[in-house]
């Protein structure tokens, strides 16, 4: 079968999932009469509740472990009182099984896509036209511009589409053990159906708007999962200040999108990117390709959570555990370096003008002016240390992680900040994959707890939880960089890289952060599975390893964790070429090795070091957090230095107060103040000037029209009456009403006549 | 024979007791009749012409208005029935509705 036939159905089976999900649902919930609104934690009431968030899990994590979980759902009731849920065997099956569809389609299409093109080439299957505008390419001065809804299947989308399916499909099935006996079970899975449908029209759109209806449909998939367990103050905020901040940076994206559309006269890719690569000159010049390329930069900030737009994805932890593994870490928030990525032909084209127009002389600030890449790349630097930073001194496992999300995304960027689109590509790729066990391996902790979220009251769970614990490990082995483990491999691309294109700042940074991130994530391992229980004595007795449905998942990702990082071994290891550069070689055209800005080449000794460099200081940080974090809680090292620093301690634990800065100056005071200036405008202008001066307007000219009509119209027709009756008052006593009068009349009209007709004749 | 001015006196007569009293009387019943009478008068007019003048269109005529004057009496008293439903009376005086 062609692949251009099957890619249709790939968004199509979650769609239906989420139909058929969501009819149940209703069906169920309208006859149950609205129990949904899930009265609370379910019964996780004593999901001991310090961070003052976490109940939300504790709900269905404990609902889950009172109720032996097998994933057919035929539960009895949790400890909150509820009955068994209805349709629960549908919802799973349904839910779970329209994902591997997917994932099945997924295979079939990337496999006949293999088969016809050998890789080199994209495939486009359009199915009809969505927006016909421009047969008159005059149309008000603009270009002629046609949208089609049409997929494309290229290195790119294969790549995204594949770790999309298959991680997607594997958080389903975790989700059928971790959200078993919650109420909302059909309703969780119809969200999360319909965000596979919105990830994979995103992965796979062949134009910037659909990729722009993708990427809306996630955001709002985002926000419905994000809220949740909406009776919760925390996670309804939660959901609208990601909701919010996402659309700022939408609001980037739409302008770049209309700049694409202005500058190309056409937003398809394969159109886009040929025109601009074959005249890189013309496009590039005056900045408007950089205009444009930072224009779609800010989207992508919204949506994968770089400065200044960061602040909603630690929040977005409010959300079920699979959501934050599948949403917030492995699928939507990389969709920001996806597009950057696909339109890496835009970043070289400002790059190379950039370099150009500046000459020899080019200042950072010169830089950051007119190189869309290099804000890419400051911006993604910037991001990666200051939110590793923030997770150094987080408690919430679950935090810490989101944070290493965000420092995670901002490595990505910095890749493709420097040009190096494939780098940035491949740590999406391994991350999706270790950081999707992270999360899914955290959701188990908190699954064991009953709820709890907080490191301070775990401790020495790795021999009570041991697949959970393993599965963990391994992945954090991954993310902290040690050699041979996939976020090993990808990190050290984007380090060389950064260093080859000779940005030694960043690269400084970067390596920092690797250190920073090798220290957080092991002094999590380390406060979760080492040490002594520090949790209550019924929550000792609760720990239990998690059902099949969720260490199974795990185990996989533990793998891909362990094993995607060697399809990216750099070429001066083996000799030969980076496979995985190769592979997207059609899509992310690689730098000529003369190319006239700077040649991104390094010797070997170089790129050795580089990798010893990072290597070593991963060690470093793990053994930093080897050596702090052990012994009795609290922890001496910490404590000292927290006690010897403590305004700086403060300040790092509090996220640098950037929300309650965002909150006080955007929310509070732009954003109130703003408010309270449309308040007026609206009571004063639009109220006053408007609503109220055209009534009274309106009064005014019905006073004059009234007077007229008065005046004139009536006038007009009583006078005509009365200079009619007046005139004719003396006629109406002709009219007595008596028939002898009416007949004399007639005879003597008769007489007359007669005598008349006798005189005269 | 009759001379024609006789029947002519006679029949003018007729039509002026039928005109006196279509104007006098105040019973709609007598004013009916003294319609009737004046359309016999009319009647013997044509007869008396016909005879004169040997012609039978003038009694065919008359036959005519005999037809037409006992219609004229229907509907004349079927307004009067409706006339003293109405009003109690058949007095024209107090049918004058017509009075501008």
């Amino acid at each position: 079968m062609r692949a251009t036939s099957l890619l249709p159905w790939i968004p199509l089976f979650p769609l239906a999932g989420f139909l058929v999900n969501g009819f149940f649902y209703l069906i169920s919930h309208s006859k149950l009469g609205g129990k949904d609104a899930p009265k609370g934690p379910h019964g996780g009431g004593h999901g001991s509740d310090a961070s003052g968030h976490g109940p939300a899990q504790g709900a269905s994590a404990h609902a889950a472990h009172t109720a032996a979980q097998t994933g057919h759902g035929s539960g009895h009731g949790g400890p909150g009182g509820h009955g068994p849920i209805p349709f629960a065997a549908l919802h799973s099956v349904v839910g779970t099984v329209s994902c591997g569809l997917s994932l099945l389609f997924a295979l079939l299409a990337i496999g006949s896509w293999w088969g016809e093109t050998h890789g080199h080439e994209g495939l486009v299957a359009t199915l009809w036209t969505w927006v016909p505008m421009g047969s008159n390419p005059t149309w008000f001065g603009a270009k002629a511009l046609s949208i089609d809804v049409a997929f494309r299947l290229d290195a790119l989308s294969a790549l995204m589409l594949f770790f999309v399916t298959f991680v997607g499909t594997l958080i389903h099935v975790y989700s059928v053990g971790y959200m078993g006996h919650d109420a909302g079970y059909g309703r969780y899975f119809s969200y999360l159906n319909l965000f596979m449908f919105a990830m994979l029209t995103l992965v796979l759109g062949a134009n910037l708007p659909i990729l722009f209806v993708g990427w809306e449909g996630v955001g709002l998939c985002s926000y419905l999962l994000i809220g949740y367990f909406w009776d919760k103050d925390f996670a309804a905020d939660a959901g609208k200040k990601a909701f919010v901040v996402n659309r700022i940076g939408d609001l980037g994206f739409m302008l770049g999108i209309f700049g694409c559309a202005a500058l190309f006269g056409t937003t398809d890719f394969g159109a886009m990117f040929d025109m601009a690569s074959k005249n890189p000159a013309v496009y590039g010049a005056g900045g408007l390709m950089t205009a444009v390329a930072v224009a779609l930069f800010v989207g992508a900030c919204g949506k994968s959570a770089q400065i200044p737009l960061y602040v909603w994805l630690p929040d977005a932890m409010a959300g079920p555990t699979p959501v934050s593994a599948l949403i917030h870490a492995a699928t939507m928030v990389t969709a920001g370096v996806y597009m950057v990525a696909r339109c890496n032909v835009f970043y070289r084209i400002s790059h190379e003008w950039a370099l150009k127009t500046l000459g020899e002389g080019a200042t950072v600030w010169g830089l950051l002016t007119h190189d869309a890449a290099f804000v890419v790349a400051v911006v993604g630097c910037a991001t990666a240390v200051v939110a590793a930073t923030m997770g150094l001194a987080q408690t919430d496992i679950k935090k810490v992680l989101a944070y290493s999300t965000v420092s995670q995304l901002g490595y990505m960027f910095l890749g493709c900040g420097v040009l190096a689109f494939s780098g940035g590509m491949f740590h999406v790729f391994t991350h999706a994959w270790f950081k999707a066990c992270l999360f899914l391996g955290s959701g188990s902790v908190i699954h064991a707890l009953g709820g709890e979220q907080e490191m301070t009251k775990m401790g020495g769970l790795r021999k009570l939880i041991p697949h959970t614990f393993v599965t963990m490990f391994v992945a954090t082995l991954a993310i902290a960089g040690v050699p041979g483990l996939a976020g090993f491999f990808s990190k050290d691309a984007i380090l060389a890289e950064t260093f080859a294109a000779g940005h030694p700042v960043l690269w400084f940074f970067a390596v920092l952060t690797a250190g920073m991130t090798a220290f957080y994530m092991f002094r999590l391992m380390r406060m979760t599975f080492w040490g002594t229980f520090r949790g209550t004595p019924e929550q000792l007795h609760h720990v239990h390893e998690s059902p099949p449905s969720m260490t199974i998942p795990l185990w996989i990702l533990a793998f891909g964790s362990l094993l995607v990082g060697w399809i990216g071994i750099p070429a001066f290891i083996l000799g030969g070429e980076n496979p995985f550069e190769r592979f997207l070689e059609p899509a992310i055209p690689p730098l000529p090795p003369d190319w006239t800005p700077h040649p991104h080449h390094l010797s070997l000794g170089t790129e050795w070091g580089l990798m010893g460099a990072s290597v070593a200081i991963a060690f470093l940080g793990i053994a930093l957090a080897w050596r702090f974090f052990s012994g009795p809680y609290p922890f001496s090292v910490p404590e000292r230095v927290a006690t010897a620093l403590p305004g700086l301690y403060r300040w790092v634990r509090d996220k640098y107060y950037v929300d309650e800065f965002y909150e006080r100056v955007f929310v509070e005071g732009l954003g109130k103040r703003f408010g309270r200036f449309l308040w007026e405008v609206d009571a004063r202008v639009v109220d006053g000037v408007g609503v109220n001066g055209t009534s009274w307007l309106t009064l005014q000219i019905s006073r004059i029209s009234s007077w007229f009509d008065l005046a004139f119209v009536d006038g007009a027709v009583n006078g005509i009456a009365d200079t009619l009756q007046a005139g004719f008052r003396g006629y109406r006593r002709l009219h007595t009403g008596r028939t002898e009068n009416y007949a004399l009349t007639m005879a003597a009209g008769v007489f007359g006549a007669v005598c008349l007709w006798i005189i005269l004749r | 024979m009759v001379p024609l001015t006789h029947y002519l006196a006679l029949s003018l007569l007729l039509f002026i007791l039928g005109v006196v009293g279509v104007l006098v009387r105040r019973n709609l019943l007598t004013v009916l009749m003294s319609i009737e009478l004046m359309l016999n008068a009319a009647n013997l007019n044509l007869i008396a012409f016909s005879r004169q003048l040997g012609d039978l269109g003038g009694q065919i005529f008359s036959v005519f208005i005999i037809a037409v004057a006992a219609g004229e009496a229907a509907i004349g008293l079927a307004i009067l029935i409706s006339l003293y439903r109405l009003k109690g009376s058949v007095n024209l005086d107090d049918a004058a509705e017509m009075k501008g």
